[in-house]
């Protein structure tokens, strides 16, 4: 059959998309589970490491689990959502990604270090390219900030990036969210500037629109928390 | 196997190693070249995927050149690249997490190598398997090494390490030394680049551009 001819190169054509739209499907699905547990298992170490334990591939669902006590939803007046406790990642708590507007909660989890009980409260917000999340450990008086936790999709490498490093990150370690009976957040402001009815940490030398977003996040995505952190914090 | 390594096939795999390597000759394939080698271990991957990519989109086009239609040619060619790219990606994710989450958009952006399309219709369409598939291992080595020359230096200047471990020792740190912060920027990989140019240049008369 003539190779040029109109007939040949749409059956052609059409044959081609056909096997490789097999062979992609074949693929993912064959690979699909493996998949899956690898972006459980890095969830679970980016919630470890708010709880400032860095923990590899291999034993992080090991110490998620002996960590992690309890994780459910709750509602924008910070009570728990009935039947939504679980901590595995099937379970609504892990399954829902902060900021789905479809979701019947709010997701907190608890941890249990040396027998005191952390609440750690995922946090999403946009970073200068794109998305930026976090996972912020708060004391059992929903003020005290234990651990943080930063991740982001595309900022850049040496200056937006830098929110995933320790030296960043660590600056959050003992500061109030609740401040004078109010809920606060902690602000992220240029080195050297201060605040000063609110805790805060330095941002990210020329990384500013990323560091303002963090600044965001944490007051606006954290901010849907506060009733479930005042409450905490009326009660401890 | 004999004719397998001719002094035709070995120029094939060889030459792309140096007298016609993509990057710093063929001036092909930069954009990657910049974006992953701030760190050595994407370097490695990244060489090691767009040689796999290359090789075996150079086999499947070579056997299939005598079927492809002239009319959709290129299409042809991105459709087979787009999908051992795809298969690449999926490996990763589910193989090697870590490094895909380093790679992110860039794993996808191997579709767009000028390297991979270069050589499926510069070589593959005209000649065989074999030779095709050794065209493709030769021009992916001869990117890899490039990229590895340059992350290894941008992670090595940029960060103190190399592959994660810490290599710089503490007391140069404490002695004042800094890591370079310009490194981890993408205009370093260019300049990088322009260095081993120069040096390839300077090694390869033949290789400079006449001026007048």
């Amino acid at each position: 059959m003539n190779r040029e001819k109109s007939g040949y190169t749409i059956i052609y054509a059409a044959v081609m998309v056909i096997i490789v739209a097999l062979g992609l499907a074949f693929t993912h699905q064959a690979l699909n589970e493996r998949q899956t547990a690898n972006v459980n298992i890095d969830k679970m170490q980016q919630l470890l490491r708010s709880l400032n334990i860095d923990a590899t591939a291999a034993e992080a669902q090991q110490r998620y689990g002996e960590l992690v006590k309890n994780a459910y939803l709750i509602n924008s007046d910070g009570t728990k959502v009935e039947g939504s406790e679980g901590t595995t990642p099937n379970d609504p708590a892990f399954s829902t990604t902060p900021g789905d507007e479809e979701a019947r909660g709010l997701p907190v989890y608890e941890a249990e270090i040396e027998g005191s009980v952390k609440y750690i409260i995922p946090m999403q917000g946009t970073g200068l390219w794109g998305p930026i999340w976090g996972y912020l450990a708060v004391e059992s008086n929903g003020s005290t900030i234990y651990g943080a936790e930063f991740g982001h999709q595309g900022e850049t490498p040496g200056l937006g990036a830098e929110i995933v490093m320790l030296s960043f990150r660590e600056q959050f370690i003992g500061k109030e969210i609740i401040k004078e009976g109010a809920f606060k957040s902690v602000a992220v402001v240029k080195p050297g500037q201060s605040v000063s009815n609110r805790d805060y940490v330095d941002g990210i030398s020329g990384g500013t629109i990323t560091s303002k977003g963090v600044d965001a996040m944490l007051l606006n995505s954290v901010g849907e928390y506060e009733r479930f952190l005042m409450n905490l914090n009326a009660v401890n | 196997m004999k004719m397998a390594l001719s002094n035709k096939t070995k120029a094939v795999l060889l030459g792309p190693l140096n007298k016609n390597n993509p990057i710093i000759v063929q001036v092909l394939g930069i954009c990657s070249a910049l974006a992953v080698t701030s760190k050595l271990e994407p370097s490695l991957v990244m060489a090691v995927a767009v040689t796999v990519v290359t090789a075996f989109g150079n086999v499947i086009i070579s056997l299939l050149r005598k079927t492809i239609p002239n009319r959709i040619r290129i299409i042809v060619q991105l459709v087979v690249v787009a999908a051992l790219v795809t298969i690449v990606s999926e490996v990763l994710k589910a193989y090697a997490y870590d490094v895909n989450k380093q790679l992110s958009v860039f794993v996808g952006l191997i579709v767009t190598n000028c390297i991979l399309m270069g050589r499926l219709e510069a070589f593959a369409l005209g000649n065989g398997p074999w030779p095709s598939f050794l065209d493709g291992i030769g021009n992916g080595l001869g990117y890899g090494w490039i990229l590895v020359v340059v992350g290894f230096f941008r992670e090595l200047l940029g960060s103190g390490t190399l592959l994660g471990h810490q290599v710089i020792p503490q007391f140069m740190y404490d002695a004042g030394y800094a890591n370079n912060g310009l490194m981890m920027l993408a205009p370093m990989a260019l300049i990088l680049v322009a260095v081993i140019i120069w040096v390839h240049r300077a090694r390869n008369r033949e290789l400079q551009e006449e001026t007048n």
